[in-house]
């Protein structure tokens, strides 16, 4: 983990900026698009995320092979190079692992359940962090204490602690034959409760910025009440740093779950994510079965860097003095 | 401002309460640490006694209170594995972590800056483009394969570096430091670099991020305006302003670095802390993992103690109005 | 270094008392020989917990500890008994062992090793804390006869009485009595004791330095009483438990010796140029479990009865599993397919018995006589950090019963949480790989511990690790005549009579005998013992 579970969010890579409550909507009526365009970079990434997005979600209708399915595996074919290679077999095109796995199908089931990990773990922490900050943000004193407090609790624990936790809990109270579901939602769990903080922390100091401005304190002398107020006018003036954070914790949340399956909490072998599967290939690294590692490796990596160079060109696009 | 100090002493010892009661409450669920201590053939009746021994058949809070009291009293427990106090090997442990956490920070502070200056100030050049993709691998692939690829070309392949450990220690007193000897300089390149990767990748597009701004700003364009050279305006201007937020960020970024250095110490064997949490987690030894989550705590608290303390002097934005808690 | 210092600061003392430590450091190194010192590197993937000699009895701190301490009776090179601090040993009636010592013995403190020494660690060992407390009978008395002969005098006759004795190691009654060590350290010490980093024994091999779970050096002891095989100077442990780091470390030369060598990684090694692997078949046997004792299996869609109470449902998964296919290919060739629950190097007669080979047809006939045509679904269990590539064999194990259409949920987690689900008192599990090494090195260990009747509140260690609940009293009978019949002929038979009741029950899935694999540099030279124990006094390195 290395630092990752908490940086970014103490590190928001937009600075706070004061800017007038409609810039969303102006932006979507004017340029965003043509500027989106005009990036190279930035529809080379949409084209890449887009692509591995529908390959994952088709995977069951295109790979040669059910991955998950153990009366599909045959140990006969086991490590098998990729078709190329003099000892390559069709249909295993990038070849197989040591269960007899077809790499091509595991990498596309893997990043299906990287993707559905990644974008659930962020929404769980997003949800909860923004709430959590809105929340530390409006209402301030003893409430924000104690949130920023529980915050500096949870910093403290490793992801690897909580994944802990979280699966302890779950195998003792509804036993051990986890099905797929189940063992996907800890995870989540996991990752939303690793990461939430950042969110947190983003949102309250925005939140304290924009609530002492005119507008806000024109909504109060209206009588809107306070949960109106934040949702729908603190809210949107701090969703561009959000943003910004969730496409980077997208990216650091299915790192995270390969991390998590390195130190053996994470999905099962029988059920590989790209984590697991670069996981359990890394054992192969040095003994010249190069592609059970390498072809998750570079999907993994073609996804990360992907999802980052659009967070890269969103958040110069809703910076407002880069334009 | 002083009651603001003995406000957040007191709630950081609340958080070192919450921290050690969470801690405790957990290891029911990181499996049984009878086994992990004796032989296979050790008999279910000579098990059954050592966990009674070990208080481990008591309710959490029972063990907690027993635990914290001990704490009180600067008592940190026996480990079960090594049967030493967990004091000594925590304190023989962290100067490889701090070390290492150390060079990590230079190393993302010097080169992600510099890679950040260039590429702002050539914004559209190929080599920027370049940095830009090579650092993007340093967030998109797991640690420990990271550390096992730097392995297997520098060590195994090559021959340059080496793959596990400090290499020779000097014991200055009770701290070991591996500044001293060659053997010790190189056993850190690889450790670092790996650890301080990700940190890296983050500094270089934060300062990009600033000084493009920075640069934009009517301030700086006044200083071109007044006729200074640009080497002088993206030097002694842009960067400086660049600098702050990059500085706490770093500071900010060394607590993470020493508590979660696990992976890094786990992959080179880096015989700090971290490695010595995890052999923890895995052997279910308890004194140990409450210790250094205690400790890693302490780090976490009181270093959001000191930012929060400068962001309130440097940044009146944040001050809040008189009359509220602060 | 530590000794060195220690040794030149008392030369120097009476020269220069107010030398600072730092420059008698600095001093010392400079004289030190110019000629290097024969140092052997070695990287084993778990710690060398305790100095404590009786602290854990686990093989591969037996095999450090037995660098320093050492035991009365020895094992040899190929597991025969042979003297060590006792010269000779005989049995003047069936209940007295009398043991002649050898003299001219010297502890690492320089103090003589007497008779008195052996009757205090027979004491000690079967203290509470102890962790060998079987390795010496517990009704054993020892008795003094004179400074050099000891009498071990028993209840009844016992002809295994000594059989792990190679593993209990001899320390010394002044040296404990000084550090305040005479109890051993029980895991639930609440103050650190002297013997846990520090050593006293007569061991060819003193520990000069030992940081936990770091690094432990060893130095040669010039005061002891035999010649030894190896030449080395120095011998410096170090923990690597990442098993990439542990080749890496390997290939790059930056160590002689590293145990375990992953499996894919052995070609690898060999092909190196600069090392070789050093496998031979280990004593351990990995097997697979049935849970036969519930009424019902737990995790499973049979509901209302358990499916392994039908000896047909057993054979048939005994049939399906292909351990041939596992052994080759998730085994890389480096495992013997086992027809019995203990590897053939510890029973003579082990080569009667055949595996029954896989029969798919067979296997899908009995779960139909049996009432599953379409079989059912059930979860197992399997460690994931413990034996060579557990949880791989656990996966093919999974593929192969998904062919007789047994639907089976893997659960493969770290040994911490494994073992304390699976293990007594909540036997939680329905199927389950685990491996065995029977520590007596012996069978009727298997036909007690594995195999024999588990019965709730019985302290007696019958049935301990019989987590499948398994239980046939006719085992139970003839594993009481195994333990005193001291005919080695009609002890062998009765052996055969009881894995014959096992393996027509289908009671176990034995799978194999996993191979230990060492890397070892070619400029070392050593012996591998079926034991897996690393005996540094075997090791010989080429001076560079």
């Amino acid at each position: 983990m290395s630092g990752r579970d908490i940086d970014a969010g103490d590190a928001p890579p937009v600075p706070l900026v004061e800017v007038p409550p409609s810039r969303l909507a102006r932006w979507r009526d004017s340029d965003l698009l043509a500027n989106f365009l005009r990036s190279k970079t930035a529809v080379v990434a949409l084209i890449a995320t887009v692509l591995m997005v529908g390959l994952a979600f088709a995977s069951p209708w295109i790979a040669p092979q059910n991955p998950y399915d153990p009366a599909q595996l045959d140990l006969i074919n086991s490590n098998l190079p990729p078709i190329w290679q003099a000892d390559g077999q069709a249909p295993y095109y990038l070849g197989t692992d040591d269960q007899g796995r077809d790499v091509l199908s595991a990498v596309l089931y893997g990043l299906r359940l990287s993707l559905i990990v990644g974008v659930l773990g962020v929404v769980t922490s997003g949800i909860l962090g923004i709430a959590l900050g809105l929340i530390a943000g409006y209402a301030g004193g003893a409430v924000d204490t104690l949130i920023m407090r529980v915050a500096d609790v949870q910093l403290t624990f490793p992801a690897i602690l909580i994944a802990l936790v979280v699966d302890g809990v779950a195998k003792a109270s509804f036993g051990s034959a986890l099905d797929v579901g189940p063992l996907i939602g800890l995870i989540v769990v996991s990752i939303g409760l690793s990461f939430w903080v950042q969110y947190a922390r983003t949102v309250r100091s925005s939140v304290m910025v924009e609530k002492g401005k005119d507008y806000v304190q024109a909504a109060r002398l209206i009588g809107l009440s306070p949960p109106v107020i934040m949702v729908r006018h603190v809210l949107p003036n701090v969703t561009g740093p959000v943003f910004v954070i969730a496409t980077i914790n997208l990216a650091l949340a299915i790192i995270t779950e390969a991390t998590l399956s390195f130190l053996g909490t994470g999905l099962p072998e029988t059920m590989p994510s790209l984590g697991t599967l670069i996981r359990t290939g890394n054992r192969f690294l040095f003994s010249g079965e190069w592609w059970i590692v390498a072809f998750p490796g570079l999907a993994l990596a073609g996804l990360v860097i992907a999802i980052n160079l659009l967070g890269d060109w969103l958040r110069d696009a809703l910076n407002p003095k880069l334009q | 401002m002083l009651a603001f100090l003995l406000r957040r002493v007191i709630q950081a010892a609340a958080v070192l309460a919450v921290v050690g009661l969470i801690a405790f409450a957990m290891f029911r669920f990181a499996g049984d640490p009878v086994n992990q201590i004796v032989g296979p053939d050790t008999t279910v009746a000579e098990r059954a006694q050592i966990r009674t021994d070990l208080g481990l058949d008591d309710p959490v809070l029972v063990q907690f209170a027993r635990y914290a009291g001990n704490v009180v009293r600067g008592r940190f427990g026996i480990s079960y594995q090594f049967r030493q106090p967990v004091s000594q090997l925590l304190a023989e442990r962290m100067p490889a972590t701090l070390e290492l956490a150390f060079c990590a920070t230079i190393f993302a502070l010097v080169v992600g800056i510099l890679m950040g200056v260039y590429c702002a100030l050539f914004r559209d050049s190929w080599l920027a483009g370049l940095f830009q993709a090579v650092s993007l691998i340093g967030i998109s692939l797991p640690t420990f394969l990271i550390g096992i690829l730097l392995i297997y070309l520098f060590s195994v392949t090559l021959g340059w570096l080496p793959s596990y450990g400090r290499g020779d220690t000097v014991r200055l007193g009770w701290w070991t430091t591996g500044f001293l000897t060659a053997s010790g300089l190189k056993a850190l390149i690889l450790p670092s670099v790996t650890l301080g990767l990700f940190q890296m990748t983050l500094i270089m597009r934060l300062v990009r991020a600033e000084m493009l701004e920075v640069l934009r700003t009517d301030y700086i364009r006044f200083a071109r305006a007044r006729g200074l050279t640009t080497r002088a305006v993206h030097l002694r201007h842009a960067l400086k302003n660049t600098l702050v937020p990059v500085i706490t960020i770093a500071g900010l970024q060394l607590g993470s670095v020493i508590a979660f250095s696990i992976i890094t110490e786990t992959v080179f064997q880096w015989p700090g802390m971290g490695l010595l949490f995890v052999q923890a987690v895995q052997n279910v030894d308890i004194p140990i993992m409450s210790a250094y989550l205690l400790l890693v705590a302490l780090i976490f608290v009181t270093i959001n103690l000191v930012v929060d303390i400068l962001y309130t002097v440097v940044d009146p934005r944040l001050r809040l109005p008189a009359g509220r808690t602060a | 270094m530590v000794p060195e210092i220690r040794l030149s600061r008392s030369a120097l003392k009476t020269l220069a008392r107010g030398v600072s430590a730092v420059a008698v450091a600095t001093f010392a190194c400079a004289a030190l020989p110019a000629q290097a010192a024969n140092v052997f590197r070695f990287a084993f993937q778990g710690d060398l917990k305790s100095l404590d000699p009786y602290s854990l009895k686990e093989s591969f701190t037996e095999g450090m500890q037995e660098a320093a301490y050492e035991p009365l009776v020895t094992l040899d090179k190929n597991l025969k008994f042979a003297p060590a601090l006792a010269e000779s040993w005989e049995t003047p009636e069936p209940t007295r062992w009398r043991f002649h010592l050898r003299k001219n013995v010297k502890f690492h403190d320089g103090s003589p090793f007497t008779a008195d020494d052996v009757i205090f660690s027979a004491q000690r060992v079967r203290a509470p804390g102890s962790n060998f407390t079987t390795n010496v009978p517990a009704d054993a008395e020892f008795v003094k006869v004179d400074d050099y002969t000891v009498d071990m005098v028993l209840k009844k006759p016992n002809p295994i009485a000594i059989a792990q004795f190679p593993t209990w190691v001899i320390m010394s009654k002044a040296w404990s009595e000084k550090n305040n060590v005479v109890q051993p350290t029980p895991p639930s010490a609440t103050s650190p004791s002297y013997a846990t980093l520090h050593e006293n024994g007569t061991g060819p091999f003193v520990i000069a330095e030992h940081q936990p779970g770091v690094k432990t050096v060893f130095k040669k002891f010039d005061g002891y009483w035999g010649k030894v095989e190896s030449n080395l100077d120095e011998a410096i442990l170090t923990t690597i438990a990442n098993p990439a780091t542990r080749v890496a470390a390997l290939l790059s030369g930056e160590v002689d010796w590293i145990d375990p060598v992953p499996l894919q990684d052995q070609q690898r090694v060999n092909a190196s140029g600069t090392a070789t692997v050093m496998a031979g078949p280990e004593l351990r046997t990995i097997f697979l479990g049935m849970d036969q004792d519930r009424d019902e299996l737990k995790d499973s869609s049979v509901k209302g009865k358990n499916p392994f109470k039908d000896i047909k449902v057993r054979e048939a998964f005994y049939l399906a599993i292909d351990e041939d296919t596992i052994a080759k290919r998730v085994m890389r060739g480096q495992a013997v397919p086992s027809a019995l629950m203990i590897a053939p190097a510890l029973y003579d007669r082990a080569a009667e018995f055949k595996r029954p080979a896989t029969d798919l047809k067979k296997a899908k006939e009995l779960m139909a006589q049996a009432g599953y045509p379409d079989g059912f679904s059930l979860t197992m269990d399997c460690p994931n950090d413990r034996y060579v590539n557990d949880e791989a064999i656990c996966q093919a194990v999974v593929s192969m019963l998904a062919r007789i259409n047994v639907k089976v949920n893997l659960n493969a987690q770290p040994k911490a949480k494994y073992f304390a689900k699976v293990l007594a008192p909540n036997y939680d599990t329905s199927f389950y790989l685990l491996g065995w090494t029977p520590s007596s090195l012996d069978s009727h260990n298997i036909l007690y511990e594995i195999v024999g009747c588990r019965k709730p509140g019985d302290k007696s260690g019958r049935g301990g690790w019989n987590l499948a609940g398994y239980c046939d009293p006719k085992i139970d009978a003839i594993a009481d005549k195994v333990e005193s019949e001291t005919d080695k002929t009609k002890r062998d038979a009765l052996i055969k009579d009881g894995f014959d009741v096992l393996n027509t029950d289908w009671g176990y899935i034995p799978l194999h005998q996993q191979a230990l694999a060492w890397g070892v540099s070619k400029k070392v030279h050593l012996t591998q013992r079926a034991d897996n124990l690393l005996l540094l006094y075997w090791v010989s390195k080429d001076p560079s």
